[in-house]
């Protein structure tokens, strides 16, 4: 079994912080990760392997730094990697970013015919969600988005089961291999990278393509010139011009004379909102 | 580079969050053969004979741009058989729709990303909408993507705001997490794709003497055209019961509360309110709660009438998913937690002792007025 995980690297978005006078994103300090959803992906891939065998390649197109999140997933298990890198790629939106995968994937099944593309969900920059569905459009592959669990695999006649999460409850759907896959967050606990492959990620040579390595066939199709939507504005969400009307409380009594005038202020300036919640009470 | 919607981004903060549509490399012009691209759609997504409510509140923010635009909105529906497509078409005018589209095949009977992506797409390369508007739903998404791919068009995910600028959409989103809003334009491809979160947008009213025309068409595919099969669909049983993104009233726990045992006295001041219960990521990731009650950017967007947060700091990923709630109200041991830059009202205060002297003055209150009601 081939598989191929594709994953980015993205900012630690929880430690993100935006510059307060320039609006701008301050990454100075902000670590680099697997985008977690995509770690999700990962894992469901080793898991397949180690039940049949064959080989999981990591995908990722991104700058030359994105090399350390490539070895980070070979030491949790990956067989090797690919970056795409290219300043050809640069300002690539989801459009972009799909089609310059698609075609390393492709050069990739030259190599040994792929059965499964995983990714994560969506990525914690974007969060678009995507480019998993591009890519499978793009292949004309099965996709199977917000996928919860692989119930089954059959290599022999080709098909795939699996439960994927739907508005209002689980879909279990089966199709042919191969197929793309994102993954639902939550699905599984990340392995811990043994001591042998810690020492591989270190070793094993991470490839890295250019838009030719990577077969590039219509250039006019990737980075900004392949991106239809245009970024036309940047900005920090408005601050409520007014701050919270505080009360600051010490010792019990105060406690419950701010508690009584909190609800007597709710109650006073929203009135229907008192009726509403004494009828859904009663009812 | 490579990294979608970043570098454009980085960019244009660079240079101020100034306009920057039309850098070199690109076309910005919208090509003659697109010119004749006109109105806007939105997609009307149903499940076991309910319309998702984001599908009308998609058809309030649609009426708005056609009216800015001059043109007209049209719902499309997608169904098999069993689903009563018609009375759908007839309740998207009362919304606002001024026609529909509608399509009806036994392979279109429970969404299948497959024959959706092509009954779509069809659609849009037959009838030719400029801006074609879906929910940013587990369906919208998976749907959305793939049309948008098919067609080599632009896609905005997930987007808080619409407008039109000039004459091109203008669609506004959280990205970073939340950490910042960006305004995203598709000037030389058609349709103008975006998905919008639920909750996001108000109910539009209705219109009970609107009505408009059906236009219908046919998929042009059969079951065995078909790879991928639906074996089954299994409800959830907990359906009804979380309910968050529709609560008039949620109360929410943050990290502040310490451990799950005081977590239970957010449930004591929900149930005293017949509300719902909210958490922050921290709190879903320490197993306090359910990761389905997590209130923010990877989580719920809501927007109840009453709103109260306990031990919560306030951080940008938590605030966007909350604070389109009519009252916020903050309980934090620390003045200087950002919340209370956005809530309306703040108790400074250790929430372990605010949270039951709340509740017992909910209680008592209300508990008078259920006695004289009944």
């Amino acid at each position: 079994m081939h598989i191929v995980v594709c994953i980015k690297q993205v900012p630690d978005s929880a430690q993100i912080r935006v510059h307060p006078v320039t609006n701008t994103i301050m990454r100075q300090g902000v670590p680099a990760i697997v985008n977690p959803y995509d770690l999700f992906a990962l894992e469901e891939a080793l898991r397949l392997k180690d039940k049949f065998g064959g080989r999981v390649t990591m995908l990722c197109m991104g700058p030359p730094q994105a090399e350390d999140a490539l070895r980070k997933c070979i030491s949790f298990g990956a067989t090797d990697a690919v970056l795409v890198t290219d300043r050809a790629f640069a300002g690539a939106d989801t459009l972009a970013t799909s089609y310059a995968l698609t075609s390393a994937i492709r050069k990739i099944s030259q190599e040994q015919a792929v059965d499964l593309v995983f990714t994560g969900k969506q990525t914690i920059d974007g969060d678009t969600a995507q480019v998993g569905p591009g890519i499978a459009k793009r292949l004309g592959w099965n996709l199977l988005t917000y996928v919860s669990k692989i119930n089954a695999v059959d290599l022999d006649g080709r098909t795939i089961t699996v439960e994927r999460r739907a508005e209002g409850g689980v879909q279990r759907l089966k199709t042919t291999l191969p197929s793309l896959i994102t993954m639902l967050e939550g699905t599984n606990e990340m392995r811990f990278a043994t001591m042998d492959d810690m020492l591989r990620a270190a070793r094993v040579p991470v490839r890295k393509w250019n838009k030719d390595d990577a077969g590039i066939e219509d250039i006019t199709k990737i980075g900004l010139k392949g991106s239809p939507t245009i970024v036309s504005k940047v900005f920090a969400p408005k601050a409520r011009s007014a701050r919270a009307e505080m009360q600051e409380v010490g010792d019990g009594a105060s406690v419950n004379d701010a508690c009584l005038n909190l609800l007597q202020k709710i109650f006073t300036t929203h009135p229907t909102l008192e009726e509403e919640t004494v009828d859904r009470l009663s009812a | 580079m490579a990294e979608p919607d970043k570098p454009q981004m980085a960019a244009a903060a660079a240079a101020g969050a100034a306009k920057t549509a039309g850098r070199s490399g690109r076309s910005t012009e919208l090509p003659e053969h697109l010119k004749a691209y006109k109105g806007v759609w939105v997609f009307i997504e149903h499940d076991r004979g309910q319309v998702h409510s984001v599908s009308w509140e998609l058809m309030g923010e649609a009426r708005k741009l056609a009216d800015k635009l001059g043109v007209n909105v049209s719902g499309v529906l997608l169904g098999g058989p069993a689903d009563k497509l018609e009375d759908f078409a007839k309740e998207a005018c009362i919304y606002g729709a001024d026609h529909c589209y509608i399509m009806r095949d036994p392979v279109l009977q429970g969404y299948r990303n497959e024959p959706y992506t092509k009954g779509l797409t069809d659609l849009v390369n037959q009838h030719q909408p400029e801006i074609m508007l879906l929910g940013a739903t587990t369906m919208g998404r998976d749907l959305a993507g793939s049309v948008a791919t098919t067609l080599g068009t632009g896609l905005t995910a997930d987007c808080t705001e619409l407008n039109i600028d000039g004459r091109a959409l203008a669609a506004t989103r959280p990205t970073f997490g939340g950490s910042l809003l960006c305004t995203i334009m598709t000037l030389a491809y058609r349709p103008q794709m975006a998905t919008m979160r639920p909750r996001t947008a108000a109910m539009p009213r209705r219109d009970e003497s609107r009505s408009g025309g059906i236009t219908t068409m046919a998929l042009g595919i059969i079951e065995t055209d078909i790879v991928t099969k639906l074996l089954e669909f299994v409800p959830d049983a907990n359906r009804n019961t979380v309910n968050l993104a529709y609560a008039d009233i949620i109360v929410t726990g943050g990290k502040g509360l310490k451990n799950a045992d005081n977590f239970k006295l957010v449930w004591d001041l929900a149930r005293v309110l017949g509300a719902e219960v909210g958490a922050t990521r921290a709190v879903t990731q320490a197993g306090w709660c359910e990761s389905e009650r997590q209130v923010g950017q990877t989580g719920k967007t809501v927007r109840p009438k009453l709103y109260i947060a306990a031990g919560v700091s306030g951080a940008i990923q938590h605030r966007v998913g909350m604070e389109s709630s009519d009252i916020i109200v903050a309980i934090n041991t620390d003045p200087n937690a950002p919340i209370f830059d956005f809530a309306h009202h703040g108790i400074v205060g250790n929430a372990m002792q605010v949270l039951p002297a709340l509740t017992h003055a909910f209680r008592t209150h209300l508990d008078k007025r259920i006695k004289r009601a009944a």
